[in-house]
């Protein structure tokens, strides 16, 4: 039961990705150019809203459907990882256009190339945990 | 019913987006993609040899399902959604593109000069998506995070970590689009 919950959640983001275009290369570079509100109306209306909720279910102890109180993992503290870290991605996030969520989405689409992206990223992935210890935190 | 095949305005994205995140808290669980390459490490057998990806993969099961539904999503979005993939960017922006090569500004949802099969046979444009992978992949991992974990989940629970990762993520996009491009795709 709950896979198909889990399931229908990416459905439903895999949908929203596509629709807003927020998966589009051209959307990601016009975002960098600062040509259009549409990308910045998006993250900003998400986050005004999932700020919204995040403090609502703070204030008011939702819990969760499970019946669960709702954890939250608050990120280690430090600057020079999320930096370094965060330059990389975006060099990365410009340069194929999509960040991860996206690249499982165009998949879906059947861009075939997206395989090759992906795969790198695996592999980008793997990288970090082999130098995970040679590098600053 | 015609409106279904539009593209989504961002005041009904970014609301949309809210609500995922907000499912998946309520199911206990919580946003982040990028955690999913390194549950596919371990998958692959990385475990063995890398500390990092010695964990217990199946803890992380529920999050591949979620990525498997966003494959799904695409699949739905694409051919029973949509009707013009073109994507409607700012005219300024296609003709900028165009100027540089980018002939399919306009008129298609990627590149078809870098993302379509015919664009592979050019080691270059492989180059370029194994080059933007690796560092999506290692930057996501590096930084904890990629845009769901940090610049949604993480700032929206008001993560100072998180606020710098985003600020790193645009330091990096922007120095990719306007300062490296001109030599990458010098047409």
């Amino acid at each position: 039961m709950r896979t198909v919950i889990y399931l229908c959640i990416g459905i439903l983001f895999g949908i929203t990705m596509f629709k807003s275009e927020a998966a589009s290369w051209f959307r990601i570079y016009e975002m960098f150019k600062f040509e259009a509100f549409h990308m910045y109306g998006i993250i900003g209306s998400a986050l005004a809203i999932g700020m919204l909720l995040i403090q609502a279910i703070k204030h008011f102890n939702i819990k969760s459907f499970y019946g669960e109180k709702i954890n939250f993992h608050p990120k280690e503290k430090g600057i020079r990882r999320y930096l370094f870290g965060g330059i990389i991605f975006g060099l990365g996030w410009a340069l194929v256009g999509a960040c991860p969520g996206p690249m499982f989405t165009l998949i879906g689409v059947g861009f075939a190339s997206i395989l090759i992206v992906l795969i790198a990223a695996v592999f980008g992935t793997y990288l970090y945990g082999v130098l995970k210890d040679k590098v600053p935190h | 019913m015609d409106w279904i095949y539009e593209p989504w305005p961002w005041y009904f994205a970014g609301p949309m987006i809210a609500f995922v995140l907000f499912l998946l808290l309520m199911v206990d669980k919580s946003f982040g993609m990028s955690a999913n390459l390194r549950t596919i490490c371990t998958l692959c057998g990385a475990g063995d040899k890398v500390t990092f990806f010695k964990f217990d993969w199946k803890s992380q099961k529920w999050n591949l399902v979620v990525v498997f539904g966003a494959i799904i999503g695409g699949f739905i979005g694409a051919n029973l959604l949509t009707t013009d993939m073109a994507v409607a960017i700012n005219p300024a922006t296609i003709a900028n593109l165009q100027a540089m090569g980018f002939k399919s500004a306009g008129t298609s949802y990627l590149p078809t000069e870098l993302f379509n099969n015919s664009a592979l046979l050019s080691i270059q444009n492989i180059f370029i998506l194994v080059i933007g992978g690796i560092l999506v992949g290692f930057g996501a991992r590096y930084a904890g995070g990629c845009t769901s974990g940090h610049a949604i989940s993480g700032l929206s629970n008001l993560q100072l970590p998180s606020l710098v990762a985003v600020i790193g993520f645009f330091i990096g996009g922007l120095t990719m689009v306007h300062f490296l491009f001109p030599f990458i795709f010098e047409l």
